[in-house]
């Protein structure tokens, strides 16, 4: 078991969670969908795993390379 | 002149609007957000007011705040540009109750064109063709019947559905009962499970005609732009003339889009989008009505170019009440213009947008039929809370061929630190065969960035 930190790719407001804590995801699943000058950008799960954390919350802006979830392998 | 002019829009439309007030000595109010207390478009105008965080929604999109800054300014008049509220009736309606010129088109003309279904009644009246379509309740097999008519391809719509939810495409009458039946269930999802059918263009080209109108009843047009290169429904590069139009065919769109200028109430600069079918040569039973945007376009430079006029001082005449500059047999059109949107984006991470710092930025010096309309400065700060374009270039020049170099060849001298540029994707575009030879449809850069992809261009 692996522990995977997943950052955000660029400077951006957190507009939706799509997997919470405790979610088993497949790699590319959509954990969080971020904004950034008026395009949608999901963050995905990098492989298979189960979300452990959200390290961020809906409306929040983040910057590049900032921890947006935690992530069992 | 009406002003002092309110400029409730940011960016280069702002710079842009505040160009023109300039030259004409009329004086200008920009409004920012706390994201854009130093921004280009607060330095271009006379006087500045805050609007508000840097949240669209509580600053360039709040009408009660940017008519308290309109009355703090003393402004008389407010321009909306394009986007944010520039199609928002209730705003036009509120400028009007608050004893400001509302620089555009009734409210009622706003409404009017503002839903699909509104629009196309209108357009109906007003004797302009529509895509053969079906619309209303109807049995499986009287919309079977009538999709026979219509001819296959045919797109069956949820009347309730958006997004591309409720939306499927029936090839030939042996797949349309299951895609009728997809699309109604899917419409069911929406409490809805009425569908239209409207005629699939599978190669379309979009081509829109510029349309002004004044108070006194007067409507022409400004002749059309080609905007089919697309990504994503947004708009990357735009021409005009249309390739492969004749004067023929332009007057006949001329006349459709004044057509339905009048039949809606109109006043100030418009644009009526068509699509056309570009598996085939234009004409005139090959293209017909989509939508009409009430504002000045992103793209109105172009018609600029080969008009040799400036619109947003007609849009500003017209609001003050005078009659219309030019009859239709005085307008002129010269030469070929292209403009292209400079985004701050990466397109070797599939067109990420680059918020960011501006260390640097050069771009290309006008002139030589080189106009650059630009909403940002080095040492600015691109945030996420705003789109990624940062500047227009648009060219001018005797032939097609000679302005797509021209624009290629400018767009090879933007460079900036801090931030990615689309400039390298842009300019590969302009020079691909395709793009030479005219008339791509809307699915083409689609194609284009996926070669682009397989064999990576040299830096």
């Amino acid at each position: 078991m692996a522990e995977i930190t997943v950052v955000a790719e660029l400077t951006s407001a957190v507009w939706k969670i799509e997997a919470g804590p405790g979610t088993s995801v497949s790699a590319g699943d959509t954990i969080v969908i971020l904004e950034s000058m008026k395009m949608e950008i999901p963050v995905l799960a990098p492989s298979d795993g189960t979300v452990t954390a959200i390290l961020v919350a809906e409306g929040d802006q983040i910057t590049e390379g900032q921890a947006v979830a935690k992530l069992e392998a | 002149m009406i002003g002092p002019v309110l400029i409730a829009n940011r960016g280069e439309i702002a710079c842009r609007i505040a160009s023109t007030c300039r030259r004409l000595g009329v004086p200008t109010v920009a409004v920012f957000s706390d994201a854009d207390a130093d921004a280009m478009h607060v330095a271009a105008a006379d006087r500045a007011e805050r609007i508000g965080p840097p949240r669209p929604a509580e600053s360039y999109l709040n009408i009660p705040a940017i008519l308290d800054a309109a009355k703090r300014a003393g402004a008389r008049a407010v321009h909306p540009g394009y986007g944010f509220l520039s199609e928002n009736a209730d705003f036009a309606e509120a400028c009007t109750a608050a004893g400001l010129v509302f620089i555009g088109p009734p409210a009622s003309a706003i409404r009017a064109m503002g839903g699909k279904a509104a629009a196309k009644a209108v357009a109906r009246r007003a004797g302009v063709p529509l895509l053969p379509g079906h619309e209303g309740e109807a049995t499986d097999d009287q919309l079977e019947q009538a999709a026979a008519r219509i001819g296959y391809p045919v797109m069956i719509k949820a009347v309730a559905g958006g997004g591309g939810r409720g939306m499927r495409r029936a090839e030939d009458a042996a797949g349309f009962p299951a895609a009728l039946a997809a699309a109604r269930r899917e419409a069911a999802a929406f409490g809805d499970s009425t569908v239209l059918l409207e005629k699939s263009i599978p190669q379309a080209r979009h081509i829109e005609m510029q349309v002004f109108a004044d108070q006194h009843g007067n409507v022409i047009h400004l002749g059309e732009r080609d905007c089919s290169p697309q990504r994503r429904n947004q708009k990357l590069v735009e021409e005009a003339p249309a390739p492969g139009m004749d004067a023929a065919l332009r007057a006949e769109l001329g006349r459709r889009a004044t057509a339905l200028a009048r039949e809606v109430g109109y006043v100030g600069a418009g644009t009526v989008e068509f699509v056309a079918d570009g598996s085939r040569p234009l004409g005139p039973d090959s293209i017909w009505f989509i939508e009409m945007n009430t504002r000045l376009q992103v793209e109105h430079p172009v018609t600029e170019m080969i008009t040799g006029l400036d619109l947003v001082e007609w849009q500003l005449r017209i609001a003050a009440g005078e009659a219309l500059p030019l009859r239709q047999e005085e307008v002129r059109l010269t030469g070929h213009a292209i403009e292209a949107r400079l985004c701050a984006e990466d397109p070797a991470r599939n067109f990420l947008p680059s918020p960011g710092h501006i260390a640097a930025l050069d771009l290309p010096a006008p002139g030589e039929g080189l106009r650059v309309d630009a909403g940002v400065r080095a040492g600015d700060t691109l945030t996420p809370f705003y789109d990624p374009m940062i500047a227009k270039l648009i060219v001018h020049a005797p032939s097609r061929a000679a302005a797509l170099a021209r624009l290629a060849q400018a767009l090879d001298a933007c460079r900036a630190e801090g931030i990615r540029l689309n400039s390298g994707f842009l300019a590969g575009l302009l020079r691909s065969p395709e793009m030479r030879e005219g008339g791509v449809d809307t699915h083409f850069l689609e194609t284009f960035r996926q070669r682009g992809l397989a064999v990576p261009s040299p830096a």
